[in-house]
């Protein structure tokens, strides 16, 4: 149990240190961190797939995507008065968690599956063939979204129809 | 202090999923909000992978989490291509930039 509680400890450190992170590069880093210790958390309850799949897509290819976009934007160090302010912020996340927290302890404890599970290749191709449908939607959006990373500055509409 | 091992990784949830949602309230910063939402969604896949263990549905839980990990690193995706868009269009990465109506 102490691997959880350190793990857990780990997580929340680096997620407070990338939020309150000046700097956009140095929070792209505590990110990936968090992304690392989440995917242990996960390899800990036992789901080893998608443990791997979080370390290697949430640690390694959204960071170098952060990494990549804060290069071509460049940093904004520049401090900027929140919309809203704190304390109303502070209490509408702890109003958040709060609510949150008494669903779930109100949940029905009782309500375990007892049927066998099928295998894993059985639920993501047959049972749940729609998420894979949006998968490759999404993934068509990615490319899109790749696309627009790397276009170049648009020109505005009035010097288009000047030719 | 003995916790039970569900009751640590609930506090890590909700923790992960509040710190995300307090810096998506306060930031302007557009890249800043991109890393708030994906703070929120790892504390969903978390959550994913909790139930799944506690109720001994690991296969269905880890399907689950793949389709959010995914749509996640889309979002990450089409989020930080708006971002750079906009700081070449405006120069800037604030979000009160967007609003085209004068105060």
């Amino acid at each position: 149990m102490i691997y959880y509680l350190l793990v857990g400890v780990g997580i929340l450190a680096c997620a407070v240190l990338s939020v309150s992170s000046r700097r956009l590069l140095i929070s792209a880093i505590w990110l990936a961190l968090t992304s690392a210790l989440v995917a242990v958390m996960i390899y800990l309850l036992g789901a080893a797939h998608i443990a791997v799949i979080e370390l290697s897509v949430g640690a390694g290819l959204v960071t170098v995507l952060f990494v990549f976009a804060i290069n071509i934007a460049g940093e904004d160090t520049s401090r900027l008065k929140a919309l809203i302010p704190v304390p109303v912020a502070v209490g509408a996340v702890v109003l958040a968690v709060a609510l949150g927290l008494v669903l779930i302890l109100r949940a029905n404890s009782g309500m375990a599956l007892t049927a066998p599970e099928p295998e894993n290749s059985v639920i993501l191709w047959q049972s749940r063939y729609v998420d894979l449908l949006l998968q490759v939607v999404l993934i068509f959006a990615g490319v899109l979204g790749v696309i627009g990373l790397l276009a170049d500055k648009a020109k505005p509409h009035h010097e288009e129809g000047t030719e | 202090m003995n916790l039970p091992l569900p009751l640590i990784i609930l506090i890590t949830i909700f923790c992960l999923a509040g710190t995300g949602l307090y810096c998506l309230l306060i930031t302007r910063n557009l890249i800043k909000v991109v890393i708030a939402l994906q703070l929120m969604v790892k504390g969903a896949v978390l959550a994913f992978i909790l139930a799944g263990n506690l109720n001994g549905q690991m296969n269905t839980a880890q399907t689950l989490a793949l389709t959010v990990i995914v749509a996640d690193t889309i979002v990450a995706v089409v989020g930080l291509a708006l971002a750079v868009q906009i700081r070449l269009r405006t120069g800037s990465l604030d979000i009160k930039s967007l609003s085209s109506l004068k105060r």
